[in-house]
């Protein structure tokens, strides 16, 4: 019987729906050259992975090469390299989000304590500079400032205390140096959000709090910083969704063989030993490998946004 | 209620942030100005005085050196081609697909939306998308430096949304008038949607003008180096001159003043795109933050 019922009721479902794509046909072409984008640049290479799963030879091509199933994965895995650049991930993101990730948030509320609008308006299109110029530029930039042997930074150190530091080849200045850049370059872009979020911000309430003898302390505790939560879980939760995603360029740039131990992470090590060394497949498969946990962390994330009570990600 | 805070620890507090501020302001900028004054500096100057911004003795040498290179001419021009070329390709691309996914009545939308939605969280990685760059021939062409990433997923989704926040009687009134679709979106959508035009063009012009990633990967011709490319060399791979790179020198190269004024030349054309950047963006990042 149901099946019967849904049938008939189907029928005339189809019927219009094909006469509601024709009457629409425009916008299925303009719509065309999106979408062969994304099915050419997105969906051929994920396609592409089953190379992962190969020995892929380039003259042998995907169809002919041989298949090893997932002896990639098992070299990886018990290979030295994978602790290290787990490490080197791990530490890189911990870093970034215990000193940059603050960072923006401190700076709008400084920012919006001043209230000379013209000092302000200054403020912010000088912090903002940095976002807009390229790696290539910041890492340029600091290696000027941070070489030895004629960098201003080492000059006045040398003036100071007497000695240089080798900020740009020393593993142990690596990782201040990235966190330096990401604070130097992003902060000042970071407060554009907050500061939106603070300008929504209901005087009234303000008002209310200094009727009640708030101070100025007890009012940014009590107003203002439960009016920035909700933006700050969800840039928080979002960052922990890219987790693994420390910024490739930049450490490209500035990574060397002095500082390699430390320097670094999936995306690197799948450009050095893919594209420079030519082992495809074994770097598919660490990119491959990079890519589910990512995926893992970002579905977590939206899950743990959902629960705290936020809208999510999707 | 502004002033109302003028006393005792809040004065003190004012005093600091105000003070803390104005450090954070010229830490931002100051390393700028340093290359800008040394760009202009001599390379004795450079070599002897540890910090300046305005050098004791201006000359244009370095300019001088770098624009009689085929070098630099020649990768501004990559870059130009490059960053112009692309935008209006990224620009065409985003708006058309961005429009008909803003209208819920279309068949199949939520089918190519949750297929982008999909795109932005797990991706083929660098080796097959490099696989699939060179069977399609663009290793060393400047295509390669465009299409691959011819549309932001993120730009996509906000503008969508833009035009999904416009008043559907809008839609409606051009129908009747005997608009098809596409004269619609041509003649009442995007004459509205200047300020995300705008924002846009810009966010992808500066993508393109800072990329030298794609660049890195896909071009082995120094010949197509755009600027950003020949500046990592320059300043960041040892024993790279810009010597090296071009056919016949003038002159002895000034070394770091060269590299200083690369610098500026890199850079140059985002401050000039600034003061535009600096209207719109507020408003396309407000968009960013509403959701799709």
């Amino acid at each position: 019987m149901e099946n019967v019922q849904e049938q008939t009721v189907d029928q005339p479902k189809k019927k219009s729906k094909w006469n509601q794509i024709l009457k629409e046909k425009w916008l299925y072409f303009m719509v065309l050259p999106g979408l062969i984008y994304f099915i050419l640049f997105k969906y051929v290479p994920m396609w592409g992975i089953v190379i992962a799963f190969q020995d892929y030879s380039p003259f042998l091509g995907v169809w002919e090469s041989e298949w090893v199933g997932f002896e990639h994965f098992q070299y990886f895995f018990s290979n030295p390299d994978f602790l290290r650049l787990l490490r080197n991930t791990f530490i890189l993101a911990l870093y970034d989000l215990v000193f940059f990730f603050p960072a923006p948030i401190i700076l709008s509320l400084m920012l919006n304590e001043i209230r000379l609008s013209f000092y302000k308006r200054t403020l912010q299109t000088l912090v903002y500079v940095p976002h807009f110029m390229s790696w290539v530029i910041i890492a340029s930039v600091s290696y000027v400032f941070l070489t030895t042997g004629g960098g201003v930074v080492n000059e006045l150190l040398s003036g100071l205390i007497g000695k240089e530091v080798n900020f740009l080849s020393s593993p142990d200045w690596f990782r201040p140096m990235i966190i330096g850049q990401i604070m130097w370059k992003e902060t000042g872009w970071g407060t554009v959000i907050f500061l939106a979020a603070l300008a929504s911000v209901d005087q009234e309430q303000y008002e209310a709090a200094i009727v009640d003898g708030a101070g100025r302390f007890r009012r940014l505790w009590h107003v203002t910083l439960p009016a920035l939560r909700s933006t700050i879980v969800i840039l928080l939760i979002l960052r922990l969704g890219n987790f693994l995603d420390t910024g490739f360029q930049q450490i490209y740039l500035m990574s060397n063989s002095l500082n390699r131990s430390v320097a670094d992470v999936f995306d690197t090590y799948v450009y050095f030993v893919g594209i420079t060394e030519g082992a495809f497949s074994y770097s598919t498969a660490v990119g491959l490998f990079k890519s589910i946990v990512g995926i893992v962390l970002i579905v977590g994330a939206d899950r743990l946004a959902k629960k705290v009570g936020e809208s999510g990600l999707f | 209620m502004h002033r109302m805070h003028n006393t005792g620890p809040g004065r003190v507090f004012d005093i600091f942030n105000h003070v803390f501020l104005a450090i954070v302001g010229i830490v931002t900028v100051v390393p700028f100005l340093y290359v800008v004054g040394g760009s202009f500096a001599t390379e004795s100057e450079l070599a002897t005085r540890s910090f300046f911004i305005i050098p004791n003795e201006i000359t244009t040498n370095a300019y001088d050196y770098i624009f009689s290179t085929n070098a630099v001419l020649r990768s501004l021009g990559v870059s130009i081609l490059v960053t112009v070329v692309g935008t209006v390709i990224s620009m065409i691309l985003t708006l058309t697909m961005a429009y008909p996914l803003s209208r819920k009545t279309m068949v199949g939308r939520n089918l190519i939306l949750n297929l982008i939605l999909f795109s932005m969280l797990f991706s083929g990685g660098m080796i097959p998308t490099y696989l699939l760059v060179k069977g399609l021939g663009l290793l060393d062409s400047i295509w390669a430096l465009i299409l691959p990433l011819a549309i932001n997923p993120f730009n996509l989704i906000i503008v969508k949304t833009f035009f999904q926040q416009l008043p559907e009687e809008l839609e409606d009134a051009s129908k009747i008038d005997g608009c098809t679709e596409f004269q619609t979106f041509w003649r009442v959508m995007l004459p509205l949607s200047k300020p995300v035009i705008a924002t846009f063009t810009l966010f992808y012009a500066v993508f393109y003008w800072n990329d030298f990633f794609q660049a890195l990967l896909y071009l082995t011709d120094t010949t197509k180096w755009p600027i950003q490319l020949l500046l990592q060399q320059l300043v960041m791979v040892a024993n790279t001159g810009l010597g090296d790179l071009q056919e016949a020198s003038l002159y002895e190269p000034p070394e770091e003043s060269v590299k200083l004024a690369v610098i500026v030349v890199a850079t140059v054309p985002i401050l000039l795109f600034y003061p535009f950047l600096q209207k719109h963006f507020a408003k396309g990042v407000m968009l960013g933050s509403v959701k799709g």
